[in-house]
């Protein structure tokens, strides 16, 4: 069956971790808050408190994005055009 | 855990709400949040035509779905920024959606269209790029929106967006951009009205909407924003959120119901004093040429004096 395999993003990478493993244990032991990440096992969207089996594929997707920065809150006169 | 509607198991716990969601009853309480909120602040008036504003991510994706399914009239308007092994993919994802659900997606590329780059206008014009591209989509939403005759532009400004500018905002003490911060921004005077329903869920929720309901978005993060401020805000906020649930949403939520009018004094809009730029005819606070048309001016002529001598 071999351990559990844990692809993370930005940059894409894939890491194994012995299985059984919580899934909130999984995010401490990476580094990740809960806040910050979707974890997908199989395909599927779980919860922080289930347990992933040996032999499955998890994905730790990340959900915070940078994007265009609006000073302020984004009016068109929140950065006058003459800035 | 179990969902907190059926009692069927979860798949997904917003902790701030204390809840888990299944899938079924997760989509209904994104599309029920989004709908409050248009009405509470009576964002789209009936038969209003609507223009998403697209970026091919979780946000805009999730947006324009529950604004089709709540059944608005919408277009999407997607924007190419020319950043290289990023624009592409995400222009992908925009169109792939379009296709599926058969709406209608505008296509703006700006070195098709403007002959620049994000990083290109951004050297050009002493921009972060983060600036260049806000200043960019603005303009190019603004434009879009005004001349194909649609009421309002809607972004996918979500939750953790709004808390993190708030944040910045007020670790600044910029009592102008706050009293600036809300969800409706009134059109008139050459803007059009723009409206930000998604935020009532945060960026957690809205990647899940996603995830749940099979629709691809692009998950790689744009490498231009790579440590750019909000990302630290949005961080710090997490690590908050984490220990204490609910406080983001407590302090944005807090800030329109009690913080907004105690600041109000500060919106000094600068509307009164707009003049049409001399150029493209946008709003500007300038007497010649609008921020953009300057932009693209500085821009167009780095790309020139480039190829003049022949460097990359």
């Amino acid at each position: 069956m071999g351990g559990v395999k844990v692809l993370l993003r930005n940059p894409r990478r894939e890491v194994e971790v012995a299985g059984p493993v919580g899934v909130l244990p999984l995010l401490n032991k990476l580094g990740y808050k809960r806040e910050a990440v979707l974890v997908i096992v199989d395909g599927a969207l779980v919860t922080g408190d289930s347990t992933i089996a040996e032999g499955s594929e998890v994905e730790i997707r990340p959900v915070i994005s940078g994007g265009a920065v609006e000073a302020g809150a984004g009016s068109p006169l929140q950065q006058p055009s003459s800035s | 855990m179990k969902c907190r509607v059926c009692r069927e198991p979860a798949v997904i716990e917003v902790r701030r709400h204390n809840a888990g969601f299944c899938q079924g009853c997760f989509l209904t309480h994104c599309r029920n949040q989004v709908e409050r909120v248009i009405k509470e602040h009576s964002m789209i008036a009936p038969g209003d035509r609507v223009l998403v504003a697209v970026s091919g991510g979780k946000d805009s994706l999730a947006l324009w779905d529950i604004l089709l399914r709540l059944g608005y009239s919408t277009d999407g308007l997607y924007i190419g920024l020319g950043i290289e092994g990023y624009s592409e993919g995400s222009g992908g994802y925009a169109k792939r959606f379009a296709a599926e659900k058969g709406a209608e997606l505008l296509d703006v590329d700006l070195p098709r269209d403007y002959g620049y780059d994000v990083k290109t206008g951004a050297a050009a014009d002493h921009r972060v790029p983060c600036s260049a591209c806000g200043l960019s989509k603005r303009h190019i939403f603004d434009r879009a929106a005004l001349d194909g005759g649609y009421d309002v532009v809607a972004t996918g400004h979500n939750l953790d967006d709004e808390a993190a500018v708030l944040l910045g905002n007020v670790l600044h003490w910029d009592l102008a951009y706050m009293a600036r911060q809300r969800p409706v921004l009134p059109g008139g005077d050459g803007f059009p009205r723009k409206v930000k329903p998604l935020v009532r869920l945060g960026e957690r929720e809205t990647a899940a909407y996603c995830v749940l309901s099979g629709i691809d978005y692009q998950v790689e993060e744009c490498p231009m924003s790579v440590g750019n401020r909000q990302l630290g805000y949005k961080d710090a906020l997490n690590a908050i959120e984490e220990r204490s649930p609910g406080t983001k949403s407590a302090f944005y939520s807090g800030f329109l119901e009690r913080g907004a009018e105690l600041v109000a004094h500060a919106d000094v809009d600068g509307r009164e004093s707009l003049h049409p730029c001399s150029k493209c005819g946008a709003p500007t606070t300038s007497r010649e040429t609008c921020a953009f048309c300057r932009l693209v001016e500085r821009a167009t002529s780095e790309q020139r004096r480039r190829i003049t001598v022949g460097t990359p």
